[in-house]
């Protein structure tokens, strides 16, 4: 288990006080100029060899994105956007880092800012968080006070500045192109890449887009090393990690651990085991809504780091573990992530539009035993016609969790709609 | 959009949102001030009650000199901006997974039950409208539901309607958990950052999740 000295967020549930006093207490904003003073290539390098991979469910390394940034800042400025949209179910560890460690974030964002030669941030941050955007508004109030960001942050005389946009409840701004679609005034539909937000985003300049927590990570790289960063967790999973564990456990709560921890040993550990004991399991969501689930068979040995759960066909998303245990109707659960597809699809795409509502219409014909049994593959046969056909991830997204119900469940499907297709052909 | 009768006439900033208006434009670079049209909406919707009216929507159209339509468009994709009228008190009852895993079928039954409304109505006297929400984001403290800008957790059917007949009778619930939690540490005690247990047992030091309850 992680050891409390190499955890980061040390004040994930708020006990502490989350602001500049508490913060500095903590350790942040100790020797940011030192930081800073490194220079861009050395803190790229740095982030790069830490083996940090973004936190906001694609696993792409973070210090590889910042190195596609333009080395010489030409005639267009260069942006930071910080993704705090964070709206994937099951998912509420940036709300955690914004409100109980702000300060975090807002050092992150100088440093990487630095580090991709931008002078302003924009944190785009979802619009039910207002509480949050509060007081992350108050961290950010106070570095400009202290002098930490502003016309010469921390004293290094780099020009830095921190601005909060937030959304106002759209699903797809999470994605990081139409997350700059609505920043910048505009209906939140994603682009067509390339060209990619590093040579084209924000206004139409240079544009890195990472998570709230790949950002308030990153100063803490800087202090300890990348060595120290690199040194936790798997190969090619390295690092420290947010978890958030919700459903059927007996204690569902965020935690801090180290990547690849195992799944059992995270819930058991962490959220006193599943409702009813481990026995009790009946299939696991690992990593937010739109990574297929695991069957108990699976939880049992799998780690929780990106390849351990690719390798299952399943993946480790935003880190977000939804426990169902065996009183779960798997067959509705799916259903009502179907549902939610379909009513965040931007509908841009012709595929993602009507395909997310047929999915949930047969979806729902499924679950009420309404559906005959060669509907099944029917059904697989849409979620293939979907995926890989439109220009964002969401109609991947909304195909993968009915796949994994297929593969994982198709006896329990069948049963519910009156046996399998022998059966029904000799009946 | 609402209809013709529940239009008004006109709409501007009063001086007050005029104010936090100048914040809002001072955020965006001089030749995009159409980014800020989302959170100008906001403004305009907070100042009216809850609601966009098509005046309203007009005026930021022409406060950032962008085509009334495309002001239009920004408006009615995103969720958050009611187009009718709308109850003093906007209850949204989370009803994503997480939450159904841990009963939010019985939040919005108790919402049903106490407010006399189903899911889209709105109370006769305009207090409340019932609303069922999207992952807000709080998965760990499920069930949850949103009252305006504050998010109530941990939920079950009595603190439900504890929280909403205390809105009822003009009193300001305690947000966050309602079962004791402080915030989204395990229920059980802590398994990190075991040295703050006695912050625990004092009730923490946290002032972002005690605020709010004046909307």
């Amino acid at each position: 288990m992680l050891k409390d000295a190499d955890r980061i967020f040390t004040n994930l549930y708020g006990l502490e006080d989350p602001f500049l006093e508490g913060a500095k207490k903590r350790g942040d904003w100790d020797g940011t100029k030192k930081i800073l003073e490194l220079g861009r290539e050395k803190i790229v390098e740095d982030v790069k060899g830490s083996g940090l991979r973004g936190r906001g469910g694609a696993g792409f390394s973070t210090g590889m994105k910042w190195s596609f940034m333009p080395k010489e800042i030409g005639e267009r400025p260069h942006f930071l956007v910080i993704n705090a949209d964070e709206g994937e179910p099951g998912t509420c560890k940036d709300r955690e880092i914004m409100r109980h460690d702000p300060h975090k974030l807002v050092e992150g964002a100088l440093i990487a800012s630095f580090a991709v030669g931008a002078h302003a941030a924009y944190c785009y941050v979802r619009g039910e968080f207002y509480r949050e955007t509060e007081a992350l508004q108050r961290a950010v109030d106070e570095a400009y006070e202290a002098g930490l960001i502003g016309d010469n942050a921390c004293g290094s005389g780099y020009k830095f500045d921190f601005y909060i946009h937030r959304g106002m409840g759209a699903y797809i701004c999470g994605e990081e192109s139409a997350l700059i679609e609505s920043l910048e005034g505009k209906k939140g539909q994603p682009r067509l890449k390339p060209p990619f937000p590093a040579n084209v985003g924000l206004y139409g300049c240079p544009t890195t887009v990472n998570n709230v927590e790949s950002i308030a990570v990153v100063p803490e790289i800087m202090r300890r090393g990348h060595e120290w960063f690199a040194g936790l967790g798997k190969p090619n999973n390295t690092g420290t990690k947010l978890f958030i564990i919700s459903g059927h456990v007996n204690n569902p709560c965020a935690v801090e651990e180290e990547m690849g921890i195992p799944l059992k040993e995270l819930i058991d550990k962490h959220c006193g085991g599943v409702r009813g004991g481990w026995d009790n399991l009946k299939a696991i969501i690992p990593g937010g809504a739109s990574v297929p689930l695991l069957v108990k068979e699976q939880c049992e040995t799998v780690t929780m780091d990106f390849d351990a759960l690719k390798e299952m066909r399943s993946g480790l998303g935003t880190a977000a573990v939804m426990v169902m245990d065996q009183s779960t109707d798997v067959i509705r659960a799916i259903t009502r992530l179907s549902a939610f597809y379909k009513h965040e699809s931007c509908g841009q795409c012709t595929p993602c539009r009507e395909g997310t509502g047929w999915m949930w219409r047969m979806m729902e014909r499924i679950c009420e035993g309404r559906a005959s049994v060669d509907e099944i593959d029917m059904l697989e046969e849409v979620t293939r016609q979907i995926e890989g056909h439109t220009i964002c991830a969401l109609g991947d997204a909304a195909a993968w969790p009915i796949q994994g119900l297929i593969r994982a469940f198709r006896p329990e499907m069948e049963a519910r709609l009156g046996g399998s297709p022998a059966a029904t052909e000799a009946a | 959009m609402s209809d013709d009768q529940t239009q008004a006439e006109s709409f501007a900033f009063t001086s007050e949102t005029e104010a936090l208006a100048q914040k809002v434009l001072a955020r965006y670079p001089e030749d995009w001030q159409e980014s800020a049209v989302m959170p100008l909406l906001d403004l305009a919707q907070r100042q009216n009650g809850g609601w966009l009216t098509r005046a309203a929507m007009d005026y930021v159209a022409e406060r950032l000199s962008m085509p009334k339509v495309r002001v239009y468009e920004v408006a009615t994709f995103y969720t958050m901006y009611n187009l009718k009228p709308i109850g003093k008190h906007h209850v949204e009852v989370c009803t994503n997974l997480p939450c159904w895993l841990r009963g939010s079928d019985e939040i919005v039954g108790a919402c049903k039950k106490f407010l006399g409304v189903e899911i889209g109505e709105t109370t006769e006297d305009g207090m409340f409208t019932l609303s069922q929400a999207e992952c807000l984001g709080a998965c760990v403290n499920a069930p949850m539901m949103q009252i305006g800008d504050d998010y109530y957790e941990d939920l079950d059917a009595e603190s439900t309607m504890a929280i909403l007949s205390e809105i009822k009778a003009g009193k300001v619930p305690k947000t966050g958990p309602q079962n004791g939690r402080f915030t989204c540490e395990p229920a059980g005690g802590l398994t990190s950052l075991e040295h703050q247990k006695d912050l625990l047992k004092a009730g923490g030091k946290s002032s972002a999740n005690t605020g709010g309850g004046d909307d």
